[in-house]
């Protein structure tokens, strides 16, 4: 081990920033506690630690291909090496910004403790460009104002370009160099591969680190299981990973790629799971959230588990330099149990095209909630009968899981209210849901054969 | 400078709150963000685990010598009292003493150099305990007699006689869950030691003065030992009006007992499982009434879940009492208070104190006797408004300053209900499993503490020898814009620039003994008594030119930002300066109480309040059927609040604390385990609003009026009121359910209405 392996450099706003990377709990900080703590930058507020209010959002900035990329990142999760060669924006390095004064302009403050969360949301929207406010703002809670003077806000806003990077090459030059020197470091505690072959290889050797794509799941073991990772393999900067492709019949995701960057794809193809994707947390969280993560957590719970089953859609694994392929459901045994070794890791997530699809996500809010139940249903008819049918749920059981029984109940038979009713009957031997606090078992149960109903209503039944 | 030029900022100028630029670039400071010295201590108060549970042994030995650990604290460390009820009930200890009555209840803190270390150490006690049993449940302590205190009732005529007459009978029931506050910024207090074992108390406070109390409580000493200071909250809504004091109180223990300066920071769940909620409730009735709707009869009872302790839940339980008619007029009507204890965190103070649960009461039947009837519903609610004859309350109160009839009327044209009615059916006839629902209901809440000595405020003004000012009163700010009214009230009384006016934190050292900010009551109370202190500063001023310049009392003109004495025309930075020189002073201190009321619990009449506040909404929603997921489309709103002292802050709060209601009639669901254990203990659970959640078409509209009562400026409260506006999405989707409906109307609520599938 060099010495430079042992630091991250980062920009904090103007500031060169380097960190050594000593300890564990170095490599556990969040970018929240650095800026709070450390910097005592107090802008920056933690209105509730596990990514969901938005108080502590910050801007990252990073360089790809000569191009700026501006996201707002809820700082309580993210841990402080993923800075590594980026650009971290905080409410005080943005003291003249346009969002500060179109929220002030606006009233768009009461207590004020939301509000340098909602300036930096408006920062990266001002360089983004936004199609929709309140999808960009979602992940931004606001307990005082009822947000229509923050709307108002945003929308007189206007939006600048300094993702345009003639109007920054300072900046641009100033991450390329940074990123030249980009430590792809290696403490023993903290991991950065650059490449599959590497991440491949470190993993083998440390099949007992953890590893971290966005941190939306990884982030909250730390802020509230409060537990202590002894070895981080950081996907972030792991090249392969972060590929999409395209042929005629498939998709291909890298296991790295964020929501963000996957929703355009996804919704081109799949709108239903374009929408599910908008849906799947907010902004930050999507920033920086990628699918990967969300099949490798395992929970029967995520979002696009159920989308991807429903599809027919394929995993690519690889342990060393073994990959194999697998249907996404055989992945998930059962609950907290997935088909994946130790040193293994997921590669990418091919999705089948020109399948039929609708998905519906059921939640107490709309917007920035974890499902009740989510219900997939890719189902064909030819000539009246139903030709095809592949439906999957999400918090119907342990895992995510395919609705077997139901779906034979349709396959073969006429398309009409009579084979659905018995489909919505035959679910109760594909599931046992639980009781919980986002629904009990027969609301869950209901909800699951009223939305096979609803999707056949929706496919022009009657 | 022309003579009728007038002065930046005053009263009835929608200028923005004053920490608005602050907020927005991160400036604006909270307790949190003061910064410590280098050896603060960080507190963490270990939650009890059961809900019910005598300790029957504990070793905190592990505790104590864990890394970064400077003090263990118990109950046997508390040299005061062991106490921190609001209203000196007892029931409410600092740390539990060989008993815990419900989950997440303080058993011990640890003061350690951080918060993580602090949370850690704590994870080595060893505790024993006895599980007894635990009343998790309204009808569980109703079946066991637990009460926090004793029955309520307010009554006119002969509610039981005139049931047994009606025309038309109807009876039913009604669940309400409760609400988390939520306020953005956790609770927090800093405690920084003082020379002689004094303290000084940053707090994120509704109430400092209560927080003063209970420090100087639990550490033993006089009051005047302890000076609690509030610049500004990240929202309270209640939630920091009696929930504060704790933190504070274990802070100031550590400060004082180690003379390091100690922080206690509550994290987001700590803070949703240890602090008290609104009041979930369970309301039945028996209605009489005629064929016309009108609604002769009614007993009613309101049962809050109080939680372990007394709380504030008397107060709140009596104001749903007092707003279980309101706007209507019903002659015969009982209503009974009941007010159980559970072993949940004690339920306290939030936004409408027990109001909007009445409301939610009484709208509910408005409903249930429409649909009986087959009538349109807002056409029941206006047969059944008060007038000019039929004005006298269940408790006595004559409604004077009613305008009601007026805003429902003009809401109703300017919304267009009928059209949207019909159309409404139309589409629902239409459509297969998407339904929409349109309600109107109208609200009255009664201005003013309904325990009597809150009903004080006091006031501070320095005029400097430059001109400048200086402000101080016993109100918070919470985002309210407090602050920004107060000071515009003073901009207005001296007749100089806003700028002038320096807004201070709230702090016990200068003015003492307040009030909560409550009630709705800030500007009112605190605004008048700065308005005298203001007019005392003028009178002295005016006294002066008078003997100093020869001149007659007439001869003194207070014009914007001068002072025109004779012929003479000083700027009001040369005339002040006049007058310090010839030593007239210039700092004053104003003080209010509230006049009119009275309240006497014993036979359940007076009058509580001073005025009513008054406003109605229209909701638009759709609901799918097949789902139970229900979307606010449109939202119209009329809004009383007198003469506006700041058009933009009342908006503000109109729109938020609507928004506030919605969430608390849909989507803000607190679960609890069948063990006592609250599930829903931070923003992954627990949904407040989003942005999406917001209407997309939302009209607010302010109504022409002004106070009858002589308050600051003509104007009215408006930090509560607005809350219940809410109720009409509730109701909207109610009309689409017709009836079951359990409030919050979650997704699996509405559905459960709806029924099963088929
Ligand atoms: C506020 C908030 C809202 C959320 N809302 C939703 C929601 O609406 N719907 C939803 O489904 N989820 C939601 N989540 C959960 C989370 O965002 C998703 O599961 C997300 O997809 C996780 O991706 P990540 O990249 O952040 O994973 P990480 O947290 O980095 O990792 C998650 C798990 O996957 C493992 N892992 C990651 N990448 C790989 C890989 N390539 N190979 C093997 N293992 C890997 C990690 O070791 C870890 O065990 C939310 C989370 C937050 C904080
Ligand atoms: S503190 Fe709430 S999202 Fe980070
Ligand atoms: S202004 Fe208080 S939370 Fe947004």
């Amino acid at each position: 081990m060099s010495d430079t392996t042992q630091n991250i450099k980062f920009l904090l706003g103007e500031e060169e920033v380097t960190i050594e990377l000593n300890d564990a709990s170095t490599c556990n900080m969040t970018v929240l506690e650095f800026l709070r703590e450390k910097k005592h930058l107090k802008g920056t507020k933690e209105g509730c630690g596990e990514g969901d209010c938005g108080a502590c959002t910050v801007v990252v900035v990073e360089e790809i291909g000569d191009d700026l990329y501006y996201s707002a990142v809820n700082s309580c999760i993210q841990f402080l090496p993923t800075l590594d060669g980026k650009q971290l924006l905080s409410v005080e390095h943005v003291q003249d910004h346009p969002a500060i004064s179109a929220l002030v302009d606006n009233n768009a403050s009461q207590c004020g403790f939301c509000t340098p969360g909602f300036t930096m949301s408006l920062v990266a929207m001002y360089e983004n460009g936004s199609d929709s406010i309140s999808d960009d703002l979602a992940g931004n809670l606001c307990r005082c104002t009822g947000y229509g003077p923050i709307i108002n806000a945003a929308e007189s806003m206007g939006t600048g370009a300094t993702d345009d990077p003639e109007n920054n090459p300072d900046l641009v030059a100033r991450l390329k160099a940074l990123k030249q020197n980009k430590s792809n470091p290696d403490t023993g505690s903290y991991f950065a591969p650059t490449s599959i072959a590497e991440l491949a290889e470190t993993y083998a050797s440390n099949p007992d680190a953890t590893l971290l794509a966005g941190g939306t799941d990884v982030g909250l073991w730390v802020t509230k299981q409060h537990k202590l990772l002894e070895k981080i393999i950081y996907l972030g900067n792991v090249v392969e990973l972060k590929t999409i492709s395209e042929t005629d019949d498939y998709i291909t995701i890298g296991a790295g790629v964020t929501y963000s960057q996957a929703i355009d794809i996804i919704n081109k193809n799949y709108p239903d799971y374009g929408e599910i994707i908008r849906r799947t947390g907010a902004k930050q969280v999507r920033n920086v959230g990628t699918i990967g993560g969300n099949i490798a957590n395992g929970s029967p719970i995520g979002d696009s588990p159920p989308v991807l089953i429903a599809l027919g859609a394929h995993i690519v694994l690889r342990c060393g330099d073994k990959t194999r392929e697998l249907p996404i459901e055989s992945f998930f045994i059962d609950y907290g149990k997935q088909d994946i070794a130790a040193g293994e890791f997921i590669t990418s997530i091919v999705i089948p095209k020109n399948q039929p699809l609708k998905a519906y996500k059921i939640s107490k809010r709309n917007d920035q909630d974890i499902s009740a139940v989510l219900g997939a249903f890719s189902i064909a008819v030819n000539d009246g009968v139903v030709s095809h049918a592949r439906i999957a749920y999400g918090g119907m059981a342990g895992t995510p899981k395919r609705a077997t029984a139901c779906e034979k109940a349709l396959v073969g038979n006429s398309f009409d209210m009579a084979t659905v009713t018995s489909a919505m009957q035959a679910m109760e031997s594909d599931f046992t849901p639980l009781s919980d606090m986002r629904a009990s078992a027969s609301y869950r149960m209901n909800v699951a054969k009223n939305l096979l109903k609803k999707c056949y209503l929706e496919m022009g039944g009657a | 400078m022309s003579n009728n030029a007038s002065i930046n900022g005053g009263v009835g100028s929608g200028i923005s709150h004053d920490s608005t630029k602050k907020h927005a670039n991160g400036t604006a400071v909270y307790v949190d963000d003061i910064r410590v010295p280098e050896n603060a201590l960080h507190l963490y108060a270990f939650p009890s685990p059961h809900a019910h549970a005598e300790i029957t042994a504990m070793d905190l030995s592990e505790v104590e010598s864990a890394d970064g650990v400077a003090l263990v604290l118990t109950a046997d460390d508390i040299t005061g009292m062991n106490d921190v009820s609001p209203t000196h009930s007892g029931d409410d200890p600092l740390l539990a003493d060989g008993k815990v009555m419900f989950q997440g209840q303080a058993i011990f803190a640890v003061a350690a150099d951080s918060l993580n270390q602090a949370r850690a150490a704590a994870q080595l006690a060893k505790i024993s305990f006895k599980p007894l049993p635990a009343i998790l449940s309204i009808n569980e302590a109703l079946a066991q007699d637990s009460f926090v205190f004793t029955p309520q009732v307010m009554a006119q005529g002969d509610a039981e006689g005139e049931l047994k007459n009606a025309k038309n009978t109807l009876s039913g029931k009604l669940n309400i869950g409760g609400q988390d506050h939520f306020y953005l910024e956790g609770q927090a207090s800093l405690v920084i030691p003082q020379e002689d074992g004094d303290v000084l108390v940053h707090c994120s406070t509704q109430h400092p003065s209560e927080v003063q109390t209970h420090v100087a409580q639990v550490l033993g000493v006089e009051r005047n030992a302890v000076t609690v200071e509030v610049r500004r909250m990240g929202g309270g809504f209640g939630g920091k009006e009696t929930q504060a004091s704790p933190w504070a109180a274990l802070a100031a223990m550590t400060a004082q007992k180690t003379g390091r300066p100690a922080k206690m920071r509550l994290v987001r769940d700590d803070d949703m499982i240890m602090t008290g909620k609104r009041h979930p409730f369970q309301i039945s009735y028996e209605v009489g009434f005629d064929d016309a709707g009108i609604v002769t009869a009614l007993d009613m009872t309101l049962v809050s879940d109080c939680g372990h302790s007394l709380d504030l839940s008397r107060a709140i339980n009596d104001r749903a009492l007092f707003h279980a008619d309101n706007c209507y007029y019903i002659p015969n009507m009982r209503v009974t208070g009941l007010k159980c204890r559970t072993n949940k965190v004690s339920n306290t103070a939030f936004r409408g104190f027990g109001a909007p649960q009445g409301m939610m009461a009484i709208e509910e039947v408005m409903d249930q006797v429409a649909q009986k009837l087959g009538k349109d519903p807002l056409a029941v609610r206006q047969a059944n408004l008060y007038n000019a004859s039929n004005n006298t309350t269940h408790y006595g109160m004559v409604v004077e300053d009613n305008v009601a009839p007026e805003i429902i009327a003009q809401l109703k044209t300017a919304s267009n209900y009928d059209k949207r009615r019909a159309e409404i059916e139309e589409f629902n006839a239409n459509n297969e499993f998407v339904k929409k629902g349109i309600a109107l209901t109208p609200l009255k809440f009664g201005i003013s503490f309904t325990t009597k000595f809150l009903n004080q405020a006091g006031a501070l003004i320095h005029i400097y020898a430059d001109g400048s000012v200086q402000l101080n009163h016993g109100g918070t700010e919470m985002g309210q814009g407090l602050f920004t009214k107060v000071a515009q009230i003073v901009a207005n009384t001296l007749n100089i620039d806003l700028e002038h006016i320096k807004i201070t934190a709230t702090n016990t050292g200068k003015v003492p003994n307040t009030s909560p900010t409550a009630a709705s009551s800030g500007t009112d109370m605190n605004g008048m008594a700065a308005k005298l202190a203001a007019e005392k500063l003028i009178d002295r001023l005016r006294q002066f030119a008078i003997e100093h310049y020869g001149v007659a009392e007439g001869d003194v003109k207070f014009l914007p930002n001068r002072v025109k004495v004779g012929k003479q025309t000083f700027s009001f930075k040369e005339f002040v300066n006049a007058a310090y020189m010839e030593r007239i002073q210039l700092s004053a201190t104003g003080f209010y109480a509230t006049p009119k009321i009275n309240f006497d619990p014993e036979t359940g009449k007076g009058r509580p309040f001073l005025y009513f506040s008054y406003g109605a909404s229209v909701s638009e929603v759709e609901v799918d059927t097949l789902t139970g997921e229900a979307e606010v489309v449109r939202v119209d709103i009329l809004h009383d609040v007198g003469r506006s002292l700041n058009p933009t802050i009342d908006l503000g709060q109109i729109e938020g604390g609507f928004i506030q209601g919605v969430g608390w009639l849909t989507n803000e669901e607190l679960f609890w385990n069948d063990d006592g254990a609250l599930a829903t203990h931070a923003p992954s659970t627990y949904k407040i609003p989003t942005m999406g959640d917001r209407p997309d078409i939302f009209n607010i509209t302010l109504f022409d009026n002004e106070n009858m009562e002589d308050t600051v400026y003509k104007s009215k409260a408006v930090g509560e009121p607005p809350f219940m506006l809410a109720i009409s999405t509730y109701r909207a989707i109610w009309q689409v359910t017709k009836g079951n409906l359990d409030a919050p109307a979650t997704p699996e609520a509405i559905l459960k209405a709806c029924g099963e599938p088929s």
